[in-house]
C-alpha cells in the first residue's frame, strides 16, 4: 500500500527521522494559514499524488509569500498532473503539503528495500540525490552504495559511516546520518514496511540532515496489524474497479483490453494474459481468484469483471488445486444466472474434482464455451472477442 | 529416487484441523503418503480423521518419527510454525500459506540460518514426487512417473506443466513448487542442485515469473555447471511495470524484473525458453529429441 508524501512524512518523524515543518492543505484557504504558521516567508507547495516526478510536470512550487503560496495552492487543487510514473491520464490533485523552504547545501539519496537473494534488509545510499536513482544506477553504478542489514543486531553504527563517508560527508554529519539510519530502518521494520525511499535527503548549509522527500509502501500482508497505517489508504488514488475487488480479496488489476480474465492463482493469471496476447488479443485485466476461492467469490470475481465496459468476451482458466473444479463450476453457474452475463464465456478447467466440474457445466444447460488446453481457450476467447466486437 | 521427499516421507500437518489442512492430508495421504499425524496447539491428545493431534512440532516428531512437515496455518503464525518445525530438528519443512508478512518471514529465516532445515515456500504449492508422496496441494491425479523435473515459483503453472509434460507422454520424478514470495527458503537454484544430484532426472522444466533476479541467477549458474535439458517459461510478459501482480514477489520495479531479460538471460543460458505457457511439454521434447 503507498501513501502521500505527507503521511510518510509523519511515520518517519514518529520514529525521530528529521523532516522539514509543513502540514497538508485540502484547500487555498488551508495552504494560507499553514503558510502564515510557518513564518509567512519562503514555504514550497507541494502536489500530494502516488506518483514521482512531480517537479517536472508543475506540481512543486517556491512561494515568497502567504498570499502566494494560497494562489499555487489554488491552482494545484483540483489540476490534472502528468508525470513519467503517472501515465497520459495523469492524477487529480487533492491536497498539497505546505512545507518551510530550506536552504540546501547537498542533496543525497537514501532507501531501505528488502534483498530478496541475501534474504535481509539492504540500505541504499547516493550522493547523487535528488535525480531518478534508477538513472544514476544505470549510468554511474559506483555512485550507489549498498549496507546490507544483519536481522539480529539491526544497523550498526560502522554501516551508517561506512556510507556516511562514501558519500564524503565530513565527521559531524556522519555522526547524524547514524541516528537517521537508526530511525528509518526502525520505521522500516516496525510499520511493517516494503520500501522506504528518501529522496532528497538534504544536508542543509546549516548542517542538518533532513528528508526533504518520502516515499513509503507498506507490505500489504502485514496490514492486518497496523489499524493506524491502515487508515492512510487514499481511495481517490486507485482504479474504483480495483478498490472494489480489495473489499473481497480479489487480486484484480485492470488493463486496457476487451476480454476479460478469471484465473486462480498469479503465475497462472498472468500467464493466461501472455497467451491471450500471443493469441492475438488483449487481456482486459489480470485476476486471481486465490487458492481458497469459493462460489460466493467467483460470483464477487464476476461482478468485477462485467464492471468493465471494454470487456467482449471472458476466459475462465482454473487449475484447481485448493480451488475444486465443482466449487468453480458452481460458482460460475450461479454467478451467471444471477447476473445474466451478456458475453461469450470460455472455460477452461483442469485438477481436482474436474469430471464433476465439467459435468455441472453440461448439465447446466447454459451457453459456455469450453477447452480443452490454454492454447484452444486462448484462441476460442479472441476469436469471440474479435466477433462481438464487430456487432 | 527423485528429490526431498519419497516412499520413506513421514509426513505431519501442522494445521491438520483445519479446514484446508484436512482436506489436503486425506488428499496426500489418498496418494499413497505416509502422512502420521498432525500439530494444532491446544488440541494435542486428540485424534482428528485417524490421525493423532499433538500440541507442538517436538511432541509429534518423539512420537511418530516423522521427518517433514506441511504447513497450513493462516499468516499471522505461520512464520511461527517454521521455526517451531526448524526448532524441533523437522529436515523438511513445506510452507503452503500464502500472505505471511515480509518481516516475519525475516525472522524466521534469521532463525533457520546455519540449521539442517530446508524450507520450501511459503506461499506455494509443495512438493510431489511422482508415485511416491506429496506435501502440499499439487492434485496428484495429473501426475506420472517419469523422469522430469519442475521447479516453480507459481503453483497453478506447476499443475500446467505437470498436466502437458503427461499429456505428451513424459512423467515427472519431483515438482517443486517454491513460491511466489519475495523470500523463500529454497531458490530455483537450490531446486537445480538437487535435480543435477539425481539420476532419475532427466531434463527439468523451470518456471519464473516477473520480479527480483532469481531467474537470472538461475541462468547463471545453469550456464556454468547444470547439464542437464532445461525448458524454461516465464510469467508476465504482457504485465505492466509497478503493479504487484497477486504473488508479493511478482513486480517490476525500476524497470527491473521483467520477463524480457529473464528469458534472454534463461535463452543465453543455453535454456530452451517457451514463449507460450501452452508450449511447455511440446518444448521438452524437442530439447530431448523426441
Amino acid at each position: 500500500m503507498k501513501i502521500h508524501e505527507y503521511q510518510a512524512k509523519h511515520v518517519l518523524a514518529r520514529f525521530g527521522v528529521p523532516v522539514p515543518r509543513g502540514e497538508v492543505a485540502f484547500s487555498p484557504a488551508e495552504a494560507a494559514d499553514i503558510a502564515q504558521r510557518l513564518g509567512g516567508a519562503l514555504v514550497v507547495v507541494k502536489a500530494q499524488i502516488h506518483a514521482g516526478g512531480r517537479g517536472k510536470g508543475g506540481g512543486v512550487k517556491l512561494a515568497r509569500s502567504v498570499e502566494e503560496a494560497g494562489q499555487l495552492a489554488k491552482q494545484m487543487i483540483g489540476m490534472t498532473l502528468v508525470t513519467h510514473q503517472t501515465g497520459p491520464e495523469g492524477r487529480q490533485v487533492g491536497r498539497v503539503l505546505i512545507e518551510q523552504g530550506l536552504e540546501i547545501e547537498r542533496e543525497l539519496y537514501l532507501s531501505i528495500v528488502i534483498d530478496r537473494a541475501a534474504a535481509c534488509p539492504v540500505i541504499i545510499a547516493s550522493a547523487a540525490g535528488g535525480m531518478d536513482i534508477e538513472e544514476v544506477a544505470a549510468t554511474s553504478p559506483e555512485q550507489i552504495l549498498r549496507e546490507y542489514v544483519n536481522r539480529g543486531t539491526g544497523i550498526v553504527p560502522f554501516q551508517a559511516r561506512k556510507l556516511a563517508f562514501g558519500m564524503g560527508l565530513n565527521a559531524q554529519a556522519a555522526g547524524k546520518l547514524v541516528k537517521v539510519l537508526e530511525s528509518v530502518y526502525r520505521a522500516f521494520i516496525e510499520t511493517d514496511a516494503a520500501m522506504i525511499e528518501i529522496n532528497p535527503l538534504i544536508l542543509t548549509k546549516g548542517g542538518d540532515l533532513l528528508a526533504l522527500d518520502a516515499k513509503v509502501a507498506f507490505d500489504d500482508n502485514a496490514l492486518y496489524r497496523h489499524p493506524d497505517l491502515r487508515e492512510l489508504r487514499d481511495l481517490a488514488e486507485e482504479d474504483p474497479l480495483e478498490v472494489e475487488a480489495s473489499k473481497f480479496s480479489l487480486n484484480y488489476i485492470r488493463l486496457d483490453g476487451n476480454i476479460g480474465c478469471m484465473v486462480n492463482g498469479a503465475g497462472l493469471a498472468m500467464a493466461t494474459m501472455d497467451i491471450i496476447k500471443l493469441a492475438g488479443g488483449e487481456p482486459a485485466n489480470f485476476l486471481d481468484v486465490g487458492g481458497g476461492a469459493n462460489a460466493e467469490q467467483i460470483r464477487n470475481a464476476f461482478k468485477i469483471l462485467m464492471s468493465d465496459k471494454n470487456v467482449r468476451a471472458v476466459l475462465i482458466n482454473i487449475f484447481g488445486g485448493i480451488l475444486r473444479c465443482d466449487v468453480l463450476a458452481q460458482g460460475v453457474i450461479a454467478a451467471v444466472q444471477e447476473l445474466g452475463v451478456p458475453v461469450p464465456i470460455v472455460i477452461r478447467m483442469e485438477g481436482t474434482n474436474v469430471e464433476e466440474g465439467k459435468r455441472m457445466l453440461r448439465e447446466s444447460q447454459l451457453n459456455f464455451t469450453t477447452a480443452d488446453s490454454m492454447g484452444e481457450a486462448a484462441e476460442r476467447v479472441v476469436a469471440l472477442a474479435g466477433a462481438g466486437a464487430s456487432h | 529416487m527423485a528429490v526431498l521427499l519419497d516412499r520413506n516421507t513421514r509426513l505431519i500437518v501442522q494445521g491438520l484441523t483445519g479446514k484446508e489442512g484436512t482436506f489436503h492430508a486425506k488428499q496426500a495421504a489418498a496418494y499413497g503418503t505416509t502422512v502420521v499425524g498432525g500439530v494444532t496447539p491446544g488440541k494435542g491428545g486428540t485424534t482428528h480423521e485417524g490421525w493423532p493431534v499433538f500440541n507442538n512440532v517436538h511432541d509429534a516428531m518423539r512420537e511418530t518419527g516423522a521427518n517433514a512437515s506441511v504447513i497450513f496455518v493462516p499468516p499471522p503464525f505461520a512464520a511461527d510454525a517454521i521455526m517451531e518445525a526448524t526448532d524441533a530438528g523437522m529436515p523438511l519443512v513445506v510452507c503452503i500459506t500464502e500472505g505471511i508478512p515480509t518481516v516475519d518471514m525475516l525472522k524466521a529465516m534469521t532463525f533457520m540460518h546455519g540449521t539442517a532445515t530446508r524450507l520450501i515456500g511459503p506461499n506455494c504449492p509443495g512438493i510431489i514426487t511422482a508415485g511416491q508422496g506429496k506435501a502440499g496441494i499439487i492434485p496428484h491425479n495429473i501426475v506420472r512417473e517419469g523422469r522430469i523435473g519442475i521447479v516453480s515459483k507459481s503453483g497453478t503453472l506447476t499443475y500446467e506443466a505437470i498436466h502437458q509434460l503427461s499429456k505428451v507422454g513424459m512423467g515427472q520424478t519431483t515438482c517443486i513448487g517454491i513460491g511466489g514470495d519475495p523470500l523463500i527458503g529454497t531458490s530455483h537454484i537450490d531446486a537445480l542442485k538437487l535435480f543435477a544430484a539425481d539420476p532419475d532426472t532427466e531434463a527439468v522444466i523451470l518456471i519464473g515469473e516477473i520480479g527480483g533476479t532469481a531467474e537470472q541467477e538461475a541462468a547463471d549458474y545453469i550456464k556454468r555447471e547444470f547439464t542437464k535439458p532445461v525448458v524454461g517459461f516465464i510469467a508476465g510478459q504482457t504485465a505492466p511495470p509497478g503493479r504487484r501482480m497477486g504473488h508479493a514477489g511478482a513486480i517490476i520495479a525500476g524497470g527491473k524484473g521483467t520477463a524480457a531479460e529473464k528469458m534472454d538471460a534463461l535463452a543465453q543460458a543455453g535454456v530452451h525458453v517457451a514463449t507460450s505457457p501452452a508450449e511447455m511439454g511440446q518444448k521438452m521434447r524437442e530439447a530431448l529429441g523426441r
